[in-house]
């Protein structure tokens, strides 16, 4: 019998050469008459053991990793594909301490399944939310998803079910669900790995939305950045448009629902939902004003869901196992799982997913092991660019979005940014402001202008002419931006200038 | 350094752009139908086929779909992805977000720049390589990260970077 083996067609995996992997291990395979299967699935989250190969034993999927073209011929003569004793393996994966200590619920498929086989979706829990869904009325639906205090995984954890209802309630020919996979922020990669990883799951969740509050289309809004991303979703739909998965009368149920991917054009602003529609509708991607809200005019005037992946991709377990389940799990009013990117200079860096309530010191130290370089961890910076940089000292607040807005930080999209001893936190500041500057829309004086002169005020702080002074200014700048700014990456990006301001003063010095 | 294109005359959309180019842009053009939503996917579909958006193009993209010339380059010009020249026969976009200056992005920016004695956006004077900068490509726990054309690579060092740059002077 044919023996299956593993590799993550997964950006971080081929990233790191897994194309050339899988390559290899096939021909190195037919060369020696051995019979396997390569399986391309995604990732398990393991990133810093990517690319990671596993075997299908009796016993379970054996891992090895991080493996390289170089170690495959090794692998072979070592008695590959059976249990091999070699430097690089990592026994039963689903006993690593890594994966055992994780809540797998968004990402319970990931690196498990064949990413676009939809046999192994089915037999491995998928559509089950979408059955339950198929036998409930809209309004308990939505009520489910109310109940369940699923939050906007977006960065903004706005209550997705009072979005959703709030569309239900409107009375339009037309409704749109739109998926926002715009995932700009930099440290996330959450949104990526499950679109590579697990596709059917986010149609699974855009079918589920589509039915609670009455829209037949949906919209992906995929960022050109993620090109692998785009293939493996772009194939999902077909696959599942021939399987009556989408479009007319699906599957028997006398409803139509059929999904739009549409790729961005390297814009961060277009993660902003308002921005996402204006450019789904052909327009440069400037920020509309609220109200109105999405929900009443969104797409093309219509009564809209705009949605994160990772929202989406939640739908389908919540209605799977029921309201209650999730709202158990996490802390306050930070309620189910959320998939965590741990990234930068970390030595176990990968995508953990938990309910809310995790402190920061038990992800960098437990999961994470401390810094890649072996240096002392000084700053991370979580929820994405928008994110506050936190000190050592805050290191136990728990994730959580209250607990974090108390310490003016951010979970946002639950990216974790790790820096060691050697950054350079005024010029961490700085790239906040030019961050902000490159990618401002313009529509608006604060956003647009400040951070401009904010990269200036730095600069003059540390060249030193009128440090004190510059001090105030970049502080009334900052309060400037905070309260004029029309969006968030106006109104955010004195987030991280402050906290670098607050937590690392000594880096602001003279610099002679 | 660049190939440029021809001054368009306005007064006959798409005039400066070659015979091939122009069948591209309207092939392009033909694939969707005539609404404002579709301008995005049409600019892809131009970029992709030419490696950039030839600014001779947009009033064949106006007047298809009903728009001003003004109107569509406000919108190529909004968005980083969309180049206004002939890029170089590869595109090395290096990340500039935190998590790789985390793991030392900057040095392999300075590197980068220096070897190929260009900026952000310029391209190699033998025409070989455009320098674009990305922010973020999702690849936070293998940082530092470059894209080469379609191609992400990861755990990059400054040796793994003169060896991308190296490949791309072997390509005809």
């Amino acid at each position: 019998m044919s023996r299956r083996i593993f590799v993550p067609r997964d950006t971080s995996a081929v990233a790191c050469g897994a194309d050339a992997v899988a390559d290899r291990i096939r021909s190195e395979a037919a060369r020696r008459g051995v019979d396997v299967t390569v399986v391309r699935n995604g990732s398990r989250g393991l990133c810093w053991l990517e690319p990671l190969v596993e075997i299908e034993t009796d016993e379970g999927r054996i891992g090895y990793g991080p493996i390289g073209v170089v170690d495959v011929e090794g692998l072979f003569d070592a008695g590959f594909p059976g249990d091999v004793r070699h430097p690089r393996a990592l026994g039963l994966v689903e006993n690593m301490a890594w994966l055992k200590r994780q809540l797998r619920h968004c990402f319970s498929r990931n690196g498990i399944t064949d990413p676009l086989d939809l046999a192994d979706y089915a037999a491995n829990g998928g559509w089950a939310g979408f059955a339950q869904a198929r036998s409930m009325a809209s309004e308990a639906i939505v009520q489910a998803i109310v109940e369940s205090g699923l939050r906007g995984r977006g960065g903004a954890a706005f209550p997705c079910g009072i979005k959703w209802k709030t569309v239900l309630d409107q009375v339009a020919e037309q409704k749109y669900i739109v998926c926002n996979a715009d995932e700009g922020d930099s440290g996330t990669f959450s949104d990526r790995m499950l679109i590579e990883g697990d596709p059917y799951r986010l149609i699974e969740g855009m079918l589920i939305a589509g039915r609670a509050v009455g829209a037949t289309k949906g919209y992906v809004y995929l960022r050109s950045e993620y090109p692998l991303a785009c293939r493996v979703f772009a194939e999902a739909l077909d696959t599942a448009r021939e399987a009556g998965w989408l479009g007319s009368d699906i599957r028997g149920g006398g409803r139509d629902f059929d999904i739009e991917l549409r790729i961005g054009a390297g814009a961060y602003i277009c993660g902003e939902e308002t921005s996402l529609l204006e450019s789904l509708e052909g327009r440069r991607g400037q920020v509309r004003f609220k109200p109105p809200l999405p929900a009443i005019k969104g797409l093309f005037g219509k009564p809209t869901v705009i949605n994160n992946v990772i929202t989406l991709a939640s739908v389908p377990d919540i209605l799977a196992n029921g309201a209650a389940w999730y709202r158990d799990l996490g802390v306050g009013r930070s309620r189910g799982t959320l998939p965590i990117q741990l990234g930068g200079n970390i030595r176990r860096g990968g995508l953990i997913e938990l309910a809310f309530g995790v402190t920061l010191r038990e992800l960098l130290d437990e999961f994470g092991g401390g810094s890649a370089s072996g240096r002392p961890i000084r700053a991370v910076q979580v929820g994405g660019p928008l994110g506050a940089y936190l000190p050592e000292s805050q290191f136990d607040t728990p994730l959580d979005y209250e607990a974090f807005a108390a310490i003016d930080a951010m979970l946002g999209h639950g990216g974790i940014v790790v820096f060691d001893d050697s950054v350079d936190m005024a010029e961490q500041a700085r790239f906040a402001m030019e961050f902000c500057a490159v990618e401002s829309c313009g529509k608006c004086t604060p956003c647009r202008i400040g951070s401009t002169r904010g990269v200036e005020v730095i600069d003059r702080m540390r060249a030193g002419t009128d440090a004190e002074a510059d001090e105030v200014l970049l502080r009334s700048l900052c309060d400037t931006m905070l309260h004029g700014s029309l969006c968030a990456l106006g109104g955010l990006t004195p987030l991280p200038v402050l906290s670098a301001l607050k937590h690392f003063p000594e880096d602001f010095a003279v610099r002679r | 350094m660049k190939p440029h294109v021809a001054r368009p005359d306005p007064s006959s959309p798409g005039s400066g752009l070659d015979a091939v180019a122009r069948a591209s842009v309207e092939a392009v053009i033909a694939s969707f139908e005539s609404r404002q939503d579709v301008l995005l996917p049409i600019l892809h579909g131009i970029q992709d086929a030419l490696g950039f958006v030839p600014p001779a193009s947009l009033p064949l993209v106006a007047s298809a779909l009903n728009l001003s010339r003004a109107e569509v380059h406000g919108v190529v010009s909004f968005y980083h992805h969309f180049r206004s020249e002939a890029p170089g026969r590869h595109v090395l976009r290096l990340c500039r977000a935190e998590a790789c200056q985390a793991m030392g992005a900057r040095a392999i920016e300075a590197h980068v720049r220096r070897r190929l004695g260009i900026g952000y956006n310029e391209t190699s004077a033998d025409g070989r390589i455009t320098l674009e900068p990305v922010y973020c490509l999702g690849n936070c726990a293998c940082a530092p990260s470059a894209m080469l054309d379609e191609q992400v690579h990861g755990r990059l060092s400054l040796e793994a970077v003169d060896r991308l740059l190296d490949g791309c002077g072997e390509v005809a």
